[in-house]
């Protein structure tokens, strides 16, 4: 990896970070007086962000393939003895892709807020946090070293935290948002220790460094280093075992959820892996561990989503299950780098379209998001309905809309292994694409088909232009982003200098009979679909008695109860066990001592008359060992 | 400018103003505080003054002062320091005129004579400056002897502004403070003697100067004797577990001014003791003991966090916070590197902003409820977005987020650990996750949730809270009405400049950085320790 200084506009990228973490101070600063203006500023700096991010992309597609790592240096953060951080960035073809994914989406995303949090007392303070979250998020992709990124990861997971926790009056919401900055942190742990490990190991903790001399470790150091950036991924992008605070996010207003907790801060874990291939071409075994990771949680993700009543839940859970589609690509190692980010992108699309369109449809039902009281809604709210249909096909994958291209290019490669474990998450990832396309199916079915089953005083009705223009540019981008990033404008092409040339190797299955095979699962996940819900009445509440597989999935297959039993009651246990010890125990004994010394416990309490006499002895006995002392050493 | 000398006026300034605020005549209250604050001011202005004057590639010690004091024993009232005691100096001159700003309304007139001996606004203004002047004192003194006098002399004054302003259980929290700090200072002192005996026998005559003292070459047995004297009075003060339980007592029952003084500043005199004393003067004892001195900070950060996350009162959780930070600094003072070491000393900057505005932003809540209990709050934030953005932030900077300053302390502490210490570090680092919880699981409860709680039901019909005795402090303002709950003018100029600090040293910590980094690498070298960790060499 090397490194060139940077010319032209791309030294001025540390604009993309500035301009929204400018507006995000304005808006906390200046406090009501800019609630009049505040989410135009909000929605203005990050489309700012936006222009400057594809023109600086221009300026690096037209330098030569190998000078497309541009280095910023902007200052000295922390020197001190053999440790030299600095505040840099790394502009290069990666982080340039996820600067537009996160500019672009999130300038649709605050435009679509304008709307969705009109009536909302809040809505300056919504924009600040989530202009201070697109300035972190910027920050973590376009760090040119381990901290910068931890900083801006950190920074995700506290506007995650302000934006989950936004209707805090809601005990429900502060409640998830601890939830989810405690299991974020657990993750931050492991890439904290990962960076750690860097700095004894290479002195140093900068990509460039790094990556470039990390095959001089022992094979044992860079696994270690390997499940330890694991650990962190699974935090942020929650994966298994760190899933269960990713539904519970669903809390937070949903242009929040589209933005933050399905189009990019959660898949910041793949990018972290991404970014940190170097490290992961060394290390089998983590490759191996990275990939079962993302097999395992995207059948939990798909399980927990045919289960679900709650729009937004059912949606989280394919969020998860989709970035195990991710996490398993990359951990394939360079075959699959490139399938994971592709998925990514086109994942970024469609699902934030999906919740907007979630978010539009809770809009037209006041505010519920439970299915069983939705249904017939597709006539009341067309371009809703419209958008929401093309987020769902690429979701499931029909040819020939996104998720066709880039799943399918995960599943095949997952296949192409040829060994057991290739067929064995091969196998899981063609399940979860049939179950994907279940749960999906049901949601549509149970939202805009069937009989209304609306609450009183429901008046369902189309959302607003300023909401529904970006679903619609969503929606374009659901359908033709898969195309876009696989055949038209390969993403491997452009990721070159960063991955290396793209491989074609042997495929275990032919691609023609693999497409079809896919195409016949999904398929067969939306007719189960249909014979279990859309041809028959839907209960307005749901069924008490259910087989345990369904009791099971309700329970996201009690992974809370799991956090629950064996860490949270525990812990509590151990802390008020602590806090009885520590004051009868340690303190105890101490004042036990005291007491004794002292000739009563009263005296302790004594102060107004105990307290002179004691000093004052205290004093004199001091001062009279003092001057024997030094009378005796002086004169002795 | 140089020649000036900057460190004994920081300290006759503050005492000879103390006593004049204490003869202030009667009812002329605001003039004492206006004093105060001038003086206060005056000390920071000298602070900066001599951190310019400074120069951070020359001499260990600087702006020195030494006049002799007693001849007979070769004590000299010697003054001088070095970028980690310059950076005291800088926390100390920024703190001090915030307390008293925000201590400004907490003693109403009516107070006074209702206790023995105190609670007169010019009495508690007068001992903060005394304090201010023993504080500069301890850090500034290169003479072990003066070193003793004010580690013992500070006590006083903090006796009397815990015992006479106190919340309701002030007389036992200030005995126990005081007879917690006399046990450590009179086992200091017995090894202060003992260094004594020891220059004299090889110099031929004894010294308490620190520059001759660090010349001596101690036989292992008397340095492990002489390092315990030491180190468990340094040990009482910071606290590390197990001395630590007077901490929740006095940080609780304090005026919240002193309390911020007492964990920001006058227990970093523990710490602060461990590496200008312990470390370069029995570098072997050092050496020998670290490892048990490990296993105690690290307890004492998990342990310390996990009582955090058990206690029903805001003030005795942020002690009990203050107390798992320590374990942090002791962490990083031992790995004996000069990352953790410099990351140590920032980390006791860093503390005393960050926990500084948690007590006082702690404090301002009480003032308002009447309660030290977290269960009689509840959804504060709806009605009061100021303060619990100023706690939400202090709370951040408790747990070390990125952006504000703890990060920057915290990270090089950790980073700077692991080469050596990789064991120690990896358990460290698990108190990162347990910070999270206990400063998340106060503000969810106190600011989240629907609004409840005493303070939030209508002014008229409020019960004053019984049993919280939030110091002085609960007395005066803030019954009035629920428009006044969020943060008043006078709290906003206190909040305002550590929210400043908090996020500045946050994102640029190197001007701190490059003040105390030679004089940790000098320490380093004194202890003998491979002052390059990391780094390919290994």
């Amino acid at each position: 990896m090397d490194i060139s200084p940077a010319q032209g506009l791309i030294t001025a990228s540390w604009l993309l970070i500035a301009l929204p973490l400018a507006g995000a101070a304005v808006l906390l600063v200046g406090g009501r007086r800019t609630d009049r203006w505040g989410h135009l500023l909000g929605t203005a700096t990050v489309v700012l962000s936006f222009v400057l991010g594809l023109l600086c992309t221009v300026q690096l597609a037209g330098l030569d393939e190998g000078g497309r790592s541009v280095g910023v240096d902007l200052f000295t953060f922390i020197s001190a003895g053999n440790l030299d951080v600095h505040a840099g960035l790394l502009f290069d073809p990666l982080s340039a892709a996820f600067v537009l994914l996160i500019t672009g989406v999130g300038s649709l995303i605050h435009v679509y807020s304008i709307g969705y949090m009109a009536h909302d007392p809040g809505r300056r303070r919504f924009f600040a946090y989530l202009n201070l979250f697109v300035a972190a998020m910027l920050l973590l992709v376009l760090g040119s070293n381990f901290v910068m990124l931890y900083v801006g990861w950190e920074g995700v997971g506290l506007a995650s935290y302000l934006l989950i926790a936004f209707w805090f009056t809601r005990p429900a919401a502060a409640t998830a948002a601890k939830k989810a900055f405690i299991m974020n942190r657990v993750g931050d742990v492991g890439l904290a220790l990962a960076i750690f490990l860097m700095f004894a190991q290479l002195g140093t903790v900068t990509y460039e460094g790094v990556f470039g001399s990390i095959g001089t470790l022992a094979g044992g150091t860079i696994t270690a280093i390997g499940l330890l950036l694991l650990l962190g991924a699974c935090g942020k992008s929650g994966q298994f075992p760190l899933q269960a605070w990713l539904p519970d996010a669903m809390e937070g207003p949903t242009p929040v959820s589209a933005l933050i907790h399905a189009a990019t801060m959660v898949t910041a874990g793949v990018y972290l892996i991404a970014r940190s291939a170097p490290i992961y071409d060394q290390t089998e075994t983590a490759r191996f561990v990275v990939m079962a990771v993302g097999g395992v949680t995207l059948l939990i993700g798909a399980i927990a989503g045919c289960a679900h009543d709650d729009i937004k839940k059912v949606l989280a859970y394919s969020t998860v299950s989709q970035i195990g589609y991710m996490f398993l690509a990359v951990g394939l190692g360079p075959v699959g780098y490139v399938a994971g980010l592709a998925h990514l992108f086109a994942h970024g699309f469609f699902k934030a379209g999906l919740f907007l369109g979630a978010g539009s449809v809770m809009h037209a039902m006041n505010d519920s998001v439970d299915m069983r009281r939705f249904g017939g809604l597709w006539n009341k709210m067309p371009v809703t309905f419209g958008t929401f249909a093309l987020g769902y096909l690429a979701l499931i994958g029909l040819i020939p809309f996104s998720g066709y291209w880039t799943k399918d290019a995960i599943i095949e490669a997952t296949f192409d292994r040829g060994d057991v474990w290739g067929w064995l998450l091969g196998g899981a990832a063609v399940l979860g694409a049939g179950l994907t396309a279940f749960y999906m199916t049901r949601l549509m079915l149970m939202t805009f088909f069937g009989r209304s089953r609306w609450e009183d005083g429901v008046h369902p009705h189309e959302s607003p232009k300023v909401m529904t223009v970006p679903m619609i540019v969503l929606a374009v981008g659901s359908v033709a982003a898969g195309f876009l990033l696989v055949e038209a404008f390969p993403l491997s092409d452009w990721m070159t200098p960063v991955f290396g040339e793209p491989s074609e190797g042997e495929h275990v299955i032919a691609p023609l009979t693999f497409g079809l095979a896919i195409t016949v699962v999904a398929l067969l996940g939306v007719a189960l679909a249909w014979l279990f819900v859309g041809r028959r009445e839907v209960p307005v509440t749901a069924p008490a008695r259910v087989s345990p597989v369904t009791r099971a999935a309700r329970h996201a297959l009690y992974a809370d109860a799991v956090n629950e039993s064996l860490f949270m009651r525990p812990g509590q246990w151990l802390t008020r066990a602590l806090v009885f010890f520590d004051n009868r125990g340690v303190d105890g004994a101490v004042n036990g001592m005291a007491a004794a010394l002292g000739g009563s416990s009263s005296r302790l309490g004594r102060v107004q008359t105990g307290f002179v006499r004691t000093y004052a002895l205290g004093m004199l006995g001091g001062a009279v060992l003092v001057a024997g002392a030094l009378l005796a050493v002086t004169t002795g | 400018m140089s020649d000036f000398p900057f460190l004994l006026v920081m300290i006759a300034l503050p005492a000879v103003a103390a006593a004049v605020v204490a003869a202030v005549p009667r009812g002329r209250d605001l003039l004492a505080k206006q004093i105060s604050l001038g003086v206060s001011l005056g000390v920071l202005v000298l602070a900066v003054l001599a951190t310019v004057a400074f120069d951070t590639g020359g001499d260990r010690f600087q702006l020195t002062t030494s006049v002799s004091w007693i001849a007979e024993f070769g004590v000299r009232f010697a003054l001088g320091v070095d970028g980690i005691a310059l950076v005291m100096l800088l926390l100390i001159g920024v703190l001090v005129p915030l307390v008293i700003v925000a201590s400004w309304d907490d003693l109403a007139p009516g107070d006074e004579g209702s206790v023995p001996g105190g609670r007169s606004v010019r009495a508690y203004f007068a001992w903060l400056l005394l304090l201010e002047a023993m504080m500069v004192g301890v850090f500034a003194a290169t003479d072990i002897f003066l070193f003793y006098v004010f580690f013992e002399a500070m006590l006083v004054p903090m006796y009397f502004l815990i015992g006479s302003f106190g919340g309701p259980r002030r007389q036992y929290a200030a005995v126990k403070f005081f007879l917690y700090s006399l046990v450590g200072g009179l086992i200091m002192l017995a090894a202060v003697i003992g260094l004594y005996v020891v220059s004299n026998s090889q110099l031929g005559e004894g010294t308490f100067a620190f520059d001759a003292l660090r010349q001596l070459d101690i036989t292992p047995g008397v340095q492990k004797l002489l390092f315990l004297g030491f180190f468990v009075a340094f040990a009482i003060k910071a606290p590390l577990v197990p001395f630590h339980t007077w901490l929740p007592d006095s940080g609780s029952e304090a005026p919240i001014g002193s309390a911020v003084l007492l964990v920001g500043v006058l227990d970093k005199v523990g710490t602060f003791g461990f590496l200008r004393y312990c470390l370069p003067l029995f570098p072997e004892a050092s050496r020998y003991f670290a490892p048990y001195v490990l296993v105690l900070a690290v307890a004492g950060i998990l342990y310390a966090a996990l009582l955090a996350m058990g206690q029903s009162d805001m003030k005795r959780l942020v002690a009990y916070t203050s107390i798992s930070h320590f374990g942090f600094i002791a962490l990083g003072i031992f790995a004996f590197t000069t990352e953790a070491g410099t990351g140590a000393v920032l980390y006791m900057v860093n503390h005393g902003i960050a926990t500084g505005l948690l007590f006082l932003v702690v404090g301002m809540l009480i003032a308002r409820g009447g309660s030290r209990q977290i269960g009689d709050y509840g959804g504060v934030g709806a009605r009061a977005p100021l303060l619990s953005g100023a706690f939400l932030l202090a709370g951040l900077a408790s747990l070390a987020m990125p952006g504000t300053n703890s990060f920057v302390s915290e990270f090089l502490v950790l980073i700077g650990s692991f080469p050596t210490r990789p064991v120690f570090t990896i358990l460290a680092t698990v108190g990162i996750i347990l910070a999270a919880l206990y400063i998340l699981l106060m503000y969810q409860r106190t600011m989240h949730g629907p609004p409840r709680g005493p303070l939030m039901v209508e002014p008229d019909d409020e019960p004053v809270a019984a049993g919280g005795g939030a110091t002085a402090v609960a007395t005066a303002p803030a019954r009035a009405s629920l428009r006044a709950l969020d943060l008043s003018r006078r709290e906003l100029a206190v909040v305002t400049p550590l929210v400043a600090l908090i996020i500045g040293l946050g994102v640029y910590p190197q001007p701190l950085l490059s003040l105390i980094e030679p004089a940790v690498a000098a320490t380093m070298s004194d202890v003998g320790a491979d002052t390059g960790s990391g780094g390919t060499d290994r």
